[in-house]
C-alpha cells in the first residue's frame, strides 16, 4: 500500500503565499447557522438573512425587517424620541437606568420597538417592529406607547398595520406597568378593528410571554417564519412546572400552526409578497404584482 | 378513470372505439364509418344512462374517486390569488376543513369547504372530509373575518358527515355546528353555498346556511347517508338503494322541496368527466349569484335569508 502521508508532504519549506494575497476573515463577516452551515454575511443579507443551505432564518431586527418590507428601504420613523423612565427606581444586579443606558449604547436603539411609515409594494402601511437585542425585546411603557401611537397613525392614515413581534415578554423592571401594556395595546387594537383596517401580526423568533398574550395573537391573520419559537411560558418553565418531557418541536411555529394559532408560515423571501397579497384580498383591491 | 357498475356498458363501448381507432391507425382498413357508428351509439348510451340515474346511482357518482374536491375548485377558480388561512385559534388546524381568500376577476371571496383526499395517505390526512369541532370553528372564524371586511363567503360542501369521534364530542361537535348555523343566518355578507359531492346532515349544514344554496347535478344532501338510514330503519345495510330513494336526497328532489335554490348541470357523465368545464360552470354560477346579492343592503340580505329558513318545513293545520 502506498504511503499516504506522502500526499501531504510539503515539498518547499515555509509559507509561499504573498502577504497581499492572504485573505483576512475578520469576525462577523461569516455566519454559522445552528446546523453548522457557514455563509458569508453579504450573501446572507442578499438572501433575506436566511442561510441558503439549510433555510435557517437568522434572528434579525427592525433595521433588517424595514429593509425587507419597505420599498427601497424608504420610510419615516415615528416617535423616535420616546424613551424609558425608571418609575419604580428598579434595581436587580444592575440599576434599571444603567441597564437602559448600556442597552442604548450597545444597540444604538432607544428601546425595544421601532415604528416606520412607508410604502410596501407601492402602498402605504405602518410597521412596528421589535428588537430582541434591546433587553430581550421586553415590553415596557415605551414599547406599549409606541405600538399604540403606531396604530393611531394607521387609523389616521387609514392604512393597514403590521406588528412584528420578537420578545421575551413584559419588562420586569417596570413590573405591573409592563403588565398593563397588554391591556393598553389590546384596547387600541380593538379600535383598529372598529376602523375596519387589517392587522397583520408577524410572530418571529422568539415571541413569548406577555407579547404572545396580547398583540402577537390578535391579528386578523397571525403569521410566522419557519422554526420560530412562539409560546406563553417558555419551554424551560413548562418543563420545570410539569416535569414532563416536551413533545418534539414544542412551541415551534409549525407546532403552533398545527394547534390552530397561525394562519400560515412563510419563508422570509416571500414575506413582503404574502403580506401584501393578504392586504389586497381582504380589502378587495386588485392584486399588486 | 374508474367506472361505476352502471357505467360498464359505456366502458365496453369506449374500449370498442379505442380498438377501432387502433385498427384504423395500424392497417389500411377504412374504419371511419365503424368508429362513427360506435361514437353515435356511445353518445346515445351516455345520454340514456345519465339521464335516468337512480338516487343511489347519483350517490355513487357523488363519491366517485375521480370527482374534483374543494381545493381543486378553488385552485382552478382563483389560480395563484388563493391564500390559504389556517387554524381555529383554539386547539387545532383541521385538515378536513379548509379555507382562505381568493379572487374571481376583481372580486375577493372567502372560500370555505370540506376537503377529501385522493389516495389512502391523503384521505387519512383529510380525515375523509369529516371535520372536527375545530374545523367548524375555523370556518366560523374565517366567515367573521370576511364579514368584518365586507368580503362575500363561498362554501363548498363535500362531507360524509361531521366526525363522530370521542374528542370531537369532548370539544363540543354539536355546539360548534349549532354556533355556525346561528351565526350564518345573520352574517352580514352574501353567502353562496354549493354542494359539490356529499352533503351529509349537520356536518354539511354547519357550513351550509346561505343566501343561495346550489347543488351540482350528481350530489346528494340529506339528514343522513342512505347506508346509515338503511341500517337504522331497515336494521341492515342492504337497503341503501331503497333508503336513497325514500330520503329524496337528489338535487331535483331538494329543489322540489324548496330546500335548495338551484341545480347546477354537470358535464355528461359527471363532474369528473370534464373537470375544467365543471370549474368554469361553478365559477360562472358564483359570479352570477354574487352580482344579484351584491345589490342588497346587509339588512335586506339577512332579512331575506332569515325568511327563507324560517319558512322551511311542511305541515298541516
Amino acid at each position: 500500500m502506498e504511503d499516504m502521508s506522502l500526499w501531504f508532504k510539503r515539498k518547499e519549506k515555509g509559507i509561499q503565499t504573498a502577504t497581499e494575497q492572504k485573505k483576512d476573515t475578520p469576525r462577523g463577516l461569516w455566519y454559522k447557522s445552528p446546523t453548522g452551515k457557514i455563509v458569508e454575511s453579504e450573501e446572507l443579507a442578499k438572501n433575506f438573512y436566511v442561510s441558503p443551505e439549510d433555510d435557517y432564518h437568522v434572528r434579525i431586527g427592525s433595521k433588517e425587517y424595514f429593509e425587507i418590507l419597505f420599498d427601497d428601504n424608504k420610510f419615516t420613523e415615528l416617535d423616535v424620541k420616546l424613551h424609558s423612565k425608571d418609575p419604580l427606581k428598579f434595581t436587580d444586579t444592575k440599576k434599571y437606568t444603567d441597564r437602559l443606558k448600556a442597552a442604548q449604547k450597545k444597540t444604538g436603539l432607544k428601546d425595544a420597538v421601532r415604528t416606520g411609515y412607508g410604502k410596501s409594494m407601492g402602498k402605504y402601511i405602518v410597521i412596528s417592529c421589535m428588537d430582541f437585542s434591546f433587553i430581550g425585546g421586553s415590553m415596557g411603557s415605551v414599547v406599549g406607547e409606541k405600538i399604540v401611537r403606531g396604530i393611531d397613525y394607521a387609523i389616521k392614515k387609514k392604512v393597514p398595520f403590521v406588528m412584528i413581534s420578537k420578545s421575551g415578554g413584559a419588562r420586569m423592571m417596570e413590573a405591573a406597568l409592563s403588565l398593563m401594556q397588554l391591556a393598553k395595546t389590546s384596547a387600541k387594537l380593538a379600535q383598529l378593528a372598529e376602523a375596519e383596517l387589517p392587522y397583520i401580526s408577524l410572530c418571529t423568533d422568539p415571541t413569548t410571554g406577555g407579547t404572545t398574550a396580547s398583540y402577537a395573537m390578535l391579528g386578523d391573520i397571525n403569521i410566522s417564519e419557519p422554526g420560530a419559537l412562539i409560546g406563553f411560558a417558555g419551554p424551560r418553565v413548562v418543563l420545570e412546572a410539569t416535569g414532563k418531557e416536551l413533545p418534539e418541536g414544542f412551541q415551534t411555529s409549525e407546532f403552533v400552526q398545527e394547534h390552530g394559532f397561525l394562519d400560515f408560515i412563510t419563508h422570509r423571501r416571500d414575506l413582503k409578497k404574502k403580506i401584501n397579497l393578504y392586504i389586497d384580498l381582504i380589502q378587495n383591491n386588485p392584486i399588486r404584482k | 378513470m374508474e367506472y361505476l357498475d352502471f357505467e360498464l356498458p359505456i366502458k365496453e363501448l369506449e374500449d370498442q372505439l379505442d380498438k377501432c381507432m387502433i385498427i384504423g391507425e395500424e392497417s389500411d382498413v377504412d374504419v371511419t364509418e365503424t368508429c362513427k357508428q360506435i361514437e353515435i351509439k356511445l353518445a346515445e348510451m351516455r345520454k340514456d344512462i345519465y339521464k335516468n340515474l337512480t338516487a343511489w346511482q347519483r350517490v355513487q357518482l357523488s363519491r366517485h374517486p375521480n370527482r374534483p374536491y374543494t381545493l381543486d375548485y378553488i385552485k382552478a377558480i382563483c389560480g395563484d390569488t388563493f391564500l390559504e388561512l389556517h387554524g381555529d385559534r383554539t386547539v387545532k388546524d383541521d385538515k378536513a376543513m379548509i379555507g382562505g381568500l381568493g379572487k374571481i376577476g376583481d372580486q375577493s371571496y372567502m372560500f370555505i369547504g370540506q376537503q377529501k383526499g385522493y389516495n389512502t395517505k391523503t384521505r387519512q390526512f383529510r380525515n375523509f372530509g369529516m371535520a372536527n369541532p375545530e374545523g367548524y370553528r375555523k370556518a366560523l372564524r374565517l366567515m367573521k373575518s370576511a364579514e368584518k371586511f365586507g368580503i362575500p363567503v363561498v362554501c363548498f360542501i363535500d362531507t360524509p358527515g361531521a366526525y363522530p369521534g370521542i374528542e370531537a364530542e369532548e370539544r363540543g361537535q354539536g355546539e360548534a355546528i349549532a354556533r355556525n348555523i346561528l351565526e350564518m343566518t345573520r352574517l352580514k355578507v352574501p353567502i353562496i353555498v354549493t354542494i359539490i359531492g356529499e352533503g351529509a346532515s349537520g356536518g354539511a349544514l354547519g357550513i351550509g346556511v346561505g343566501d343561495r344554496v346550489l347543488m351540482l347535478e350528481n350530489t346528494w344532501y340529506s339528514v343522513i347517508s342512505p347506508e346509515s338510514c338503511s341500517s337504522i330503519l331497515w336494521r341492515s345495510w342492504e337497503y341503501k338503494e331503497q333508503a336513497a330513494d325514500a330520503l329524496k336526497l337528489t338535487a331535483p328532489d331538494m329543489k322540489k322541496l324548496k330546500l335548495i335554490d338551484e341545480i347546477v348541470r354537470e358535464p355528461v357523465g359527471g363532474a369528473h368527466r370534464n373537470r375544467e368545464k365543471t370549474f368554469e360552470i361553478v365559477k360562472n354560477k358564483i359570479t352570477a349569484h354574487y352580482e344579484e346579492l351584491e345589490k342588497l343592503s346587509p339588512k335586506e340580505l339577512v332579512d331575506s335569508r332569515m325568511d327563507k329558513y324560517v319558512n322551511m318545513g311542511v305541515f298541516n293545520g
